[in-house]
């Protein structure tokens, strides 16, 4: 019994020196030299209105590397998300339709008759409000939800689709949107890993910088 | 598909120096970095009474079993009144009870099944003192154990468990986490500890942004393969895993101590038999070889990179195939299957990420498993039920070995040869406790299965309808039982059914294999050494490395096709005929 006791004493002691060396000493010294030398990067990519990094939270407008919830027609709109982006109006903060801070997809399996009815109003809306666009164009990657449901990116395909749209809806030139697509789309590291992608919400930034919103 | 070759060549590249890295460890050798580490391994000897003695197998599985408990019982106490505690600037409250003691068992035995959400259900407190400490100190026993069982196979003492445990910490887990929790925040990964951010949006809307120390979590998640995300959608956030880099990065890191143990256990392996050569011919100057990971090891690592290749080709392509019902509806599905998954990563870093944390038994994510095809949600699932296709932490080899010892004797008696594994006879006694170790796991799974579809508690927690609710039930016991983690997040499981269920599941994964594997060990270190002849089966040669791969994929496909087939190939055969 004795004995026992103190091998359990000595399991006590190693648990606190791990917990004081794991819990404490490693990411604080993580957070120091990270809050030092990559302060913007560590701080969650905040940027403001012209697409620049920030850190004042009263200036910015968002993360580069979240997406957002874009309703507007003379914007671009980002993938389907289940926690609908985090976005939410201070209306529906008080009336309890956004319930707080999350991340997740739906969870439909390929099987789920659900999964097949929220693509298929997704698609005949996306039909109705982008006239001329054929459905073989539309990549899928824009009507199906993503992981996080904070999905930063679209295809550059689910891009081009929805150029003339934007084009007809702000103001703007075809060329100009295209251009705007072209200036924040993303490349393959070194040409190989990854995907092209494009970031809504840097493009939506643009076009409303171009229309004069902010 | 050349990126996921590349990504699988960097992987080859790592993986040999740190194994021998690994083996100057475990093997007490001098290494390059003793001047920065020896002090502070003493100083920690010093602080807890930590003598240079071997244990035994008995001492030692009882240390590991003890250390354990009372890291669990702290653990259990903070996440039940981090409320109360300190760092918790976004006013989390204390957690249930039965929630409690699902994520205390799922993070101590490396399994980080997680029935919480990270951005409302933990404090930084318990993030920092529960979750990393856990992820560290359970990755650390995983490997304290497969050193000891190394040891023992070839012929050492088998050691002591808290020397183990400070030299792995201090030596590999920390400062290469330190190193990746940097490369982490340069792609964007968060580091701090100030709460959550709102912005205003361009449209006059609000979004959360949600904070933490986020980076340091996620180095040591991937390398110590535990898997528990720090938000509720796992590496799929762009957070936890902002960009292509850090999603390789992540995927390396928890490939790489696997992947060394195997190393390791070669140049084991290896230096027995240069002694043994060194006895027979005194005078010849011993000459020093240069090897890779010797003979035997290499046996076991083709076999699970045969394993993983299969797996890995078969979740890509199913992928690529994409969903027959949004095919229909005439969109473009040329990217693959992409519902559940992010455009930065596309289908082929996604399947290569499934295939990986699901044969590493990790447990992260970068997309959604519940919304994978169902053969390529299959591939996580089978390689979860082999449970060694390269496999966690240390446990993984030690469960390949308990199916080369299986190979051996399965051969042995069809030959009608002694069977012999490493110059030791296999008997009885260690075939019946292979025999516990492999059966066990079918058992929790299957068993605790049939459970969940038979009582209401089990179905309530079903979300998708046919035959993928039981692909769901299935996933998440194969899952806790291989102290994976990753789950069809589709099921809702936090409930007291769930909780408690897979808390046990986890619990007798781990414990009973390891203490088996650990007395497998002990047993063999204490037979005397048998001599080749030509009756002996040869375990380092091509043919071995076959057959191994056949007695994995006829043993799981006895236990568990029967249950595949109502689940995902039921599901495919649906959606596709």
């Amino acid at each position: 019994m004795k004995k026992f006791g103190k091998m359990l004493g000595k399991a006590f002691v190693f648990c606190i020196v791990m917990i004081v060396l794991c819990s404490f000493v490693y990411p604080l010294a993580l957070t120091g030299v990270s809050q030092l030398t990559m302060k913007n990067n560590a701080n969650g990519n905040l940027i403001d209105k012209n697409g620049e990094p920030t850190n004042n939270i009263e200036e910015a407008v968002g993360s580069e590397l979240v997406g957002q919830d874009f309703t507007e027609d003379y914007f671009f709109r980002g993938r389907v998300s289940s926690v609908n982006y985090n976005t939410y109006t201070e209306e529906q903060k008080e009336n309890g339709e956004y319930t707080g801070v999350s991340s997740g997809s739906f969870n439909y399996a390929n099987s789920n008759p659900e999964l097949e009815k929220r693509i298929q109003e997704d698609l005949d809306e996306f039909l109705e409000t982008h006239p001329g666009v054929k459905r073989e164009d539309i990549p899928s990657d824009l009507l199906t939800a993503s992981g996080s449901g904070l999905d930063p990116h679209i295809s550059p395909e689910a891009a081009q689709v929805q150029v003339a749209a934007v084009a007809e809806n702000s103001g703007l030139s075809e060329q100009e949107v295209q251009d705007i697509v072209k200036e924040n789309t993303e490349h393959k590291v070194l040409g190989i890993f990854g995907e092209e992608r494009v970031n809504v919400l840097k493009c939506n930034l643009d076009i409303a910088g171009a229309m004069g919103l902010i | 598909m050349l990126q996921i070759i590349l990504t699988l060549a960097i992987f080859l590249i790592l993986v040999i120096p740190m194994g021998k890295y690994m083996y100057h460890i475990a093997t007490e050798q001098k290494t390059f970095a003793d001047k920065v580490f020896n002090p502070i391994d003493h100083l920690i000897y010093k602080i807890c009474g930590i003598k240079n003695e071997d244990m035994g197998w008995k001492k030692y599985a009882l240390t590991l079993v003890t250390a354990n408990a009372v890291m669990v019982f702290v653990g259990y106490l903070i996440l039940r009144i981090q409320n109360l505690l300190f760092l918790n600037p976004n006013g989390i409250e204390g957690m249930e009870s039965s929630l409690s003691f699902n994520t205390i068992i799922s993070f101590m035995t490396n399994t980080n099944l997680q029935h919480y959400s990270g951005e409302s259900g933990l404090s930084y407190a318990a993030q920092m003192c529960v979750i990393i400490f856990m992820m560290f100190t359970s990755a650390a026993s995983g490997y304290a154990a497969c050193m000891a069982f190394c040891r023992g196979l070839s012929g050492r003492k088998l050691g002591n468990f808290y020397r183990d445990m400070v030299r792995i910490t201090t030596r590999i887990l920390i400062p290469v986490s330190f190193i990746v929790g940097l490369i982490l925040v340069s792609q964007g990964t968060p580091q701090t500890l100030m709460q959550n951010f709102t912005v205003e949006t361009i449209e006059g809307k609000y979004q959360d942004l949600a904070m933490g120390p986020v980076a340091a979590l996620e180095s040591i998640k991937h390398l110590g393969t535990n898997g528990g995300g720090f938000f509720g959608a796992n590496s799929t956030t762009p957070f936890e895993n902002p960009t292509v880099i850090s999603n390789m990065v992540e995927m390396l890191s928890m490939m790489i101590l696997p992947g060394a143990c195997i190393v390791t256990f070669g140049h084991m392996l290896n230096d027995r038999k240069k002694n043994k050569v060194k006895a027979t011919a005194a005078a010849v100057a011993p000459a020093k070889k240069k090897i890779l990971m010797g003979r035997q090891g290499a046996v076991v690592f083709g076999a699970m990179a045969i394993l993983f290749m299969v797996g890995l080709l078969l979740c890509y392509n199913s992928e690529m195939a994409g969903n027959p019902v949004i095919g229909e509806m005439g969109i473009d599905q040329s990217a693959g299957s992409m519902e559940g998954k992010e455009v930065r990563f596309g289908t082929a870093q996604s399947s290569l990420f499934t295939t990986v944390t699901t044969s590493f038994t990790t447990g992260t994510v970068n997309n959604m498993h519940d919304t994978l095809t169902p053969l390529g949600g299959l591939v996580p699932m089978l390689h979860m039920m082999l449970n060694c296709v390269f496999g966690g932490k240390g446990v993984g080899l030690m469960n390949m070995v308990m199916y080369v010892i299986l190979a051996v004797f399965i051969c042995g008696l069809m030959v009608g040869r002694t069977p012999e594994y490493l110059n030791k006879k296999i008997e009885g006694k260690e075939m019946k406790l292979v025999a516990i170790v492999i059966l066990i796991h079918p058992l929790l799974i299957l068993g605790f299965s049939a459970l969940a579809v038979a009582v209401s508690g089990g179905l309530d927690g079903i979300t998708n309808p046919s035959f993928h609710g039981l692909s769901q039930v299935l996933y998440e016991y194969a899952s806790s039982a291989a102290n994976n983690g990753s789950g069809f997040e589709g099921l809702a499981d936090n409930s007291v059914f769930w909780n408690v269920t897979t808390g046990i599941a986890m619990f007798f994964g781990r414990y009973i294999a390891i203490v088996a594997q650990l007395a497998i060990a002990g047993s063999l270190l204490a037979k005397k050494r048998v001599n080749e002849s030509i009756g002996t089966l040869r375990t380092d040669n091509v043919v071995f490395m076959i057959v191994l791969v056949f007695i994995v994929y006829i043993f799981a496909a006895l236990t568990f096709f029967p249950a595949l087939a109502l689940g995902p190939i039921a599901e495919h055969l649906s959606l596709w005929m």
